[in-house]
């Protein structure tokens, strides 16, 4: 059987520009399919529980428009997964829209498109809840009860590679899916062309981030892979860069707990006995996967509700003996607060102090916090219900600090340097809710596909 | 002191990332097989001194993993809240890993 080849420009499509040479470069070798994700869990809670986006449109249409009009000119399957960065129903709808866009900017010739919606309903997983399903945590989180499912303002279920597929055999061109495990956008096609789950899904896991498998360190480059069965060659499309075994392996442990095992909604990819190595200058191999399918295949679902409103304040510090004390200055602004607005856990609301120069990045994490920082900068979040009620605690929240009183400062016009005395609106707060699995008894069955023929003229026309 | 060196010296990445929402990953990837070797052979990294490195019980470290194909040394730390939350300080989990530079070899 001949290799099925796969180009790939970016691990996370619109999050920033992907470049375009080493794509070009890619598309001369005439490959198969062009396949990129677009989501990420990294961008925290708030995109997904606000359905918002992360990624300024005007990116998100560049890395689609010059993967669309490649692969229409090739004439090759283009297959977009977690779409504008969470993959609601809005983000597909969103980016099945740019794609009508470009193709009636550009006068493509007609094709078909599938859109893969993958958002479902609180009352869904509660009416499967209450059919005995249980939605059970993953990473240590308990199973989720029905305050946890109130507590989520939106829910988007992971599809692995069966949706996709199922499109393709159906004769799409360019598929638009929801949220995807980012290898399933791979393995689909490779799962059509007759090559086991194994290589599939494990070709998708080398490949989904482009570049970042190959070094030196470049993000939005290109990257094609060439597969048969258990025979993956991954190549750096950029001249500057290199697949090497180490750089393809120390992707294959990239942001995961275990290194050894990929999980989807059928089963898991088993890279224990992986073996890695160098093909050509540009080129690194990979082999010996194994896949163990399911008994009970189980959907990933992920899940954002809402804290409250956020405000923020920014406030520095130079005087030495307070930075000193800076511990019992934020104590004090913490009571003052609490005589004013009732004691935080019962009257909801809660300040952080965030203390850069000391430990704002690492917070308790951090070891080494230094004990005489020549300055802080101390970033004061609030959050609350009630928008107006956070900027007035944050307000004072920041301005205590100004007046916190400590026994021997010598500064006494104030103890904070006030940047600016405002109270910035932060985008409100949200919280991972939802870090779940679902039993189901088909892996299409909570997955919705749509088709459409995009056809440029006929909208001219009309 | 005879022959004692810092990671920083010996591994050529040292980075830290989220690994789900719940958890940060660490990774010390060694392109020198002798160095990663020696480090793995040292001790230096074990659940138990990652947990002391970074004042934790050592139960918050779930992972704990000698990943041979990549000369590395990898764990994994679950969060206090999930990534992203009111109050965490590091969305993506990217700079938690500083630490690790100074540990002594």
């Amino acid at each position: 059987m001949a290799d099925i080849s796969i180009l790939c420009p970016t691990g996370h499509l619109g999050f920033t520009p992907l470049e375009p040479a080493s794509f070009h470069a890619g598309c001369a070798l005439k490959p198969d399919f062009v396949i990129a994700d677009s989501g990420s869990c990294d961008i925290g809670p708030y995109p997904l529980g606000a359905d918002g986006q992360a990624s300024p449109a005007a990116w998100q249409r560049h890395d689609l428009e010059i993967m669309l009009l490649a692969a229409r000119r090739m004439g090759v399957p283009m297959i977009i997964g977690s779409a504008s960065d969470t993959g609601t129903d809005r983000g597909v709808r969103q980016f099945a829209e740019i794609i009508e866009e470009v193709a009636r900017d550009h006068g493509l010739a007609p094709f078909r498109m599938a859109t893969i919606f993958s958002e479902l309903t609180r009352e869904q997983v509660l009416a499967r809840m209450s059919a005995g399903a249980v939605v059970q945590g993953l990473d240590g989180r308990a199973d989720a009860d029905v305050a946890q499912i109130a507590r989520t303002d939106r829910i988007v279920a992971v599809m692995g590679a069966e949706p996709i597929a199922a499109a393709l055999r159906q004769g799409a061109d360019v598929v638009i899916a929801g949220r995807a495990s980012d290898c399933a956008l791979f393995a689909a096609p490779l799962l059509n062309a007759g090559l086991s789950p194994a290589t599939a899904y494990f070709a998708g896991k080398l490949m989904e981030c482009a570049s970042f498998c190959c070094e030196p360190f470049m993000g939005k480059e290109s990257i094609l892979g060439r597969i048969a069965e258990d025979d993956i060659r991954v190549t750096a499309m950029h001249p500057g860069q290199r697949c090497t075994p180490m750089s393809l392996a120390s992707h294959a442990m990239y942001e995961r707990r275990d290194p050894f095992r990929e999980y989807v909604a059928s089963g898991h990819v088993d890279m224990t006995h992986v073996r890695y190595e160098q093909w050509d200058e540009k080129t690194a191999r990979a082999a010996g996967a194994r896949f163990v399918t399911s008994e009970q295949p189980m959907v990933k679902l992920e899940g954002a509700g809402k804290v409250g409103e956020r405000r923020l304040a920014i406030v520095g510090i130079r005087d030495p003996y307070t930075i000193e004390n800076i511990d019992k200055a934020m104590d004090w602004a913490r009571a003052r607060l609490a005589e004013r607005f009732g004691a935080p856990e019962e009257s909801d609301w809660t300040v952080y102090y965030h203390a850069y120069g000391r430990d704002g990045v690492m917070g308790a994490l951090e070891p080494t916090p230094p004990l005489h920082p020549h300055e802080l900068g101390i970033v004061v979040e609030v959050v609350c219900q009630d928008g107006k009620r956070a900027e007035e605690i944050c307000a004072l929240a920041a301005r205590n600090l100004f007046y916190a009183r400590l026994k021997d400062v010598k500064g006494t016009a104030g103890a904070a340097a006030l940047m600016s005395d405002e109270v910035l609106v932060g985008k409100p707060g949200y919280e991972w809710t939802l870090n779940h699995i679902i039993p189901v008894s088909d892996t299409m069955e909570l997955f919705r596909t749509e088709f459409v023929t995009v056809d440029s003229s006929a909208r001219k026309a009309a | 002191m005879r022959n004692v060196a810092r990671l920083r010296d010996l591994a050529s990445t040292i980075r830290s990332k989220n690994a789900g929402v719940d958890h940060i990953t660490f990774d010390v990837i060694f392109r020198d097989r002798a160095n990663f070797e020696r480090v793995r052979d040292a001790g230096v990294l074990s659940r138990a001194k990652v947990a002391m490195l970074y004042n934790i019980p050592e139960s918050r470290v779930t992972d704990f993993v000698v990943f041979e194909p990549a000369n590395a040394i990898k764990f994994t730390i679950r969060r206090v809240r999930p990534s992203g939350s009111p109050g965490e300080k590091d969305v993506f989990g990217a700079q938690q890993y500083a630490p690790l530079f100074d540990v002594e070899v």
